[in-house]
């Protein structure tokens, strides 16, 4: 058998060695708390995989998943139609350009606990610009303390108000890459504008949207601090996604076996729903 | 199917232009015939572009129409004009098949989906792409794909003219030139009017039966390739047609007689008197041979680029270049360079002031067959 360097293993020992203290360790130590029971002291008790087997029977697991799935869901099926769109109508060239690509980056330079404060304020019922407006001038009965319809549409909103921009921006970064002659050999060919969109833009657009859609996928399955300070998880439960409810067992509760186990479960799903998608997208590509 | 005419077409892409140098396109006059294969030659950058896209409407001309059959079609979109256009580079659906792709401007058209068929079909064993219409386009290799772009634009039967704009480029030597024999092929089997844009005269001469050369965004000569070759009208095509091109000498007149470093030169005929500028002498090195009498000259480098022998000699500071065959010198040799008369041409400020002799047989004819092969070449 040929020899080979094997040298290269130590330029990436150092990336090895960052990963695994910021990542790595951190994670086995959440392996450790799931299998455990503590009750303070630091005395631990092996408990196997009971709290797997408690959170995936939990009623309480299966409602914050369901709320989370119901979230993201929606979230994407607005934030990528209407990030096209709005990437599809910016102008390619001129001075607009720079206007609208950083008016656009803007929602997503505002750290996300500003962002829920901000809106918390905005649509508080007396005072706030659209809590006021719906209630005093359009007459509709809206209070997204109270109502969790109202906290739903309010959180949506205020997620596609910060996000959509970053599929706009992508949609974008892959509509300008595509060549003229393309634009001008379907004008020539006489293909419609819908045309031009299927079999121009969409597929020239594909791995970046792809990209767009899986950023999405983590960024809002994982979504904690905008709903938090927005609605606190509430009305009751009805905004109390997955990573709230984490933090409630793990921090309000102190069961931390509970939550190292659910951690562990959640972490599992956004992987693999990211590893499907991602897969499935691409697979065309190889062969 | 139309004759396609040009009339004092002038371009700039400055929305104020103000000097001619803002102009992209300097009054251009122009007649394509019906079924003609035309190739459009010139350096990159001198307008060539612009004014195929001003044809098929994918740039509106800044002054000057363009008419197809008497009618105007200056305002028209390229998707009215009912023309087709090959691209540089390859433009293709990623996400539609081979047959579906060159299918493409038919169905937009509402073509029956039997004629379809049978055009998709006839197109594709025309380029011989027919065993790989059911696969992704995507797939194919860049000369696959560059010919189901020009299949997409022979496809449709109808269209007034097609335009291919540097669509080699991007294809291996070796099958280059299997394409461009495959278009010249075409020509005569779709009897379609063609317009060819290109930068190299070796695809302009073997694939067009009228060349048009620009620069600076001009129309320099029209012609055969036979023509351009010649009797170019300007020094730019003598230079920029042939390999090497042709020598332009400096000239000295004293009287009506043209000397080149103060010997006489005999020229094809008489100088057209009206003509005023600097002159310069014209011959291309395939008429400038070595003698025993002529004008003295020192060998400086001799290349042999095979099927004949390229020689640069020098008369005082001023290298000619000549094509020989035989009696090869060797670098330093004093020589003697004899310039055929009858191919011998001046300019005056870049363009053609000799005219042919008013009697006698055309000098062109005589050595006709020669020329063709070297221009082919």
């Amino acid at each position: 058998m040929k020899k080979q360097n094997q040298k290269a293993w130590f330029f990436v020992l150092p990336v090895l060695l960052l990963v695994a203290f910021n990542a790595l360790i951190p994670m086995m130590t959440v392996v450790n708390y799931s299998v455990q029971e503590t009750f303070g002291n630091n005395l631990f008790f092996w408990q196997g995989l009971d709290w797997f087997e408690n959170i995936l029977r939990s009623e309480r697991f299966h409602a914050a998943l369901g709320r989370q799935f119901l979230f993201t869901g929606l979230i994407l099926l607005i934030e990528v139609p209407l990030g096209v769109i709005v990437a599809l109508s910016m102008p390619r060239k001129g001075f607009w350009v720079s206007i609208c690509l950083v008016t656009m980056a803007l929602p997503m330079l505002i750290p996300w606990n500003v962002v829920g404060a901000m809106w918390n304020i905005f649509t508080l019922p007396d005072i706030g610009l659209v809590g006021y407006f719906m209630n005093h001038v359009v007459g509709i009965d809206y209070n997204m303390t109270q109502d969790p319809f109202a906290a739903w549409v309010t959180v949506i909103v205020m997620d596609v108000w910060h996000w959509t921009s970053l599929v706009v921006l992508l949609s974008y970064a892959g509509l300008v890459s595509i060549p003229e002659a393309y634009y001008q050999a379907a004008k020539i060919d006489g293909a419609s504008n819908w045309a031009v969109f299927r079999h121009i833009q969409l597929p020239k657009m594909k791995s970046v949207l792809t990209i767009a859609i899986l950023l999405r996928f983590m960024d809002s399955f994982n979504i904690y601090t905008e709903p938090f300070v927005l609605t606190g998880g509430g009305p009751g439960n009805s905004t109390t996604l997955l990573s709230i409810d984490l933090v409630k067992i793990a921090l309000g509760q102190f069961d931390l076996g509970p939550a190292a186990a659910m951690s562990l479960i959640y972490f599992a799903i956004t992987l693999l729903v990211s590893w499907l998608f991602y897969t499935l997208m691409t697979k065309d590509n190889t062969n | 199917m139309a004759k396609i005419s040009l009339s004092k077409l002038r371009h700039s892409y400055f929305d104020n232009p103000k000097s001619p140098e803002d102009y992209a396109l300097k009054e251009i006059d122009l007649e394509w015939s019906d079924g003609g294969a035309y190739a459009l030659l010139g350096p990159s950058g001198c307008g060539k572009s612009t004014l195929l896209n001003i044809i098929s409407g994918l740039l509106t001309p800044s002054e000057g129409s363009v008419l197809f059959d008497q009618q105007d079609v200056t305002a028209l979109t390229p998707d009215k004009r009912n023309i087709a256009q090959v691209f540089q580079f390859p433009v293709i659906y990623d996400t539609m098949t081979v047959f579906d792709n060159l299918a493409f401007p038919l169905r937009n058209r509402h073509v029956d989906e039997a004629t379809v068929r049978k055009r998709v079909t006839e197109i594709a064993a025309m380029l011989e792409i027919e065993d790989m219409l059911r696969l992704r386009a995507s797939g194919l290799s860049p000369d696959n794909k560059q010919k189901l772009s020009m299949g997409r634009g022979l496809v449709r039967d109808d269209v007034n003219v097609v335009m291919f704009d540097e669509p080699l480029t991007v294809i291996d030597p070796h099958l280059k030139w299997k394409l461009r024999s495959k278009l010249k092929e075409l020509h005569q089997q779709l009897k379609l009017t063609m317009i060819y844009v290109t930068h190299d005269q070796t695809e302009a001469l073997t694939f067009a039966d009228k060349v048009i050369v620009m620069n600076d965004g001009e129309v320099v000569q029209i012609g055969t390739p036979v023509d351009l070759f010649n009797r170019p009208t300007h020094t730019f095509v003598g230079h920029f047609i042939g390999s090497p091109g042709m020598n332009i000498l400096p000239c000295e007149m004293r009287g009506k007689q043209a000397c080149f470093q103060d010997m006489p030169v005999k020229l094809e005929g008489p100088i057209n008197a009206e003509i005023k500028g600097t002159a310069e002498i014209g011959i291309r090195p395939e008429f400038v041979s070595l003698g025993k009498k002529g004008i003295p000259a020192k060998v400086r480098t001799v290349a042999d680029v095979g099927r004949h022998i390229v020689v640069h000699a020098e008369v005082k500071d001023v290298t000619v270049a000549a094509i020989i065959a035989e009696d090869v010198p060797s670098v330093g040799d004093d020589v003697h360079l004899v310039f055929e008369s009858a191919q011998t041409r001046l300019y005056r400020d870049g363009w053609l002031a000799t005219e042919l002799p008013k009697s006698g047989t055309r000098a062109g004819k005589r050595t006709g067959t020669a020329t063709r092969k070297a221009a082919a070449k």
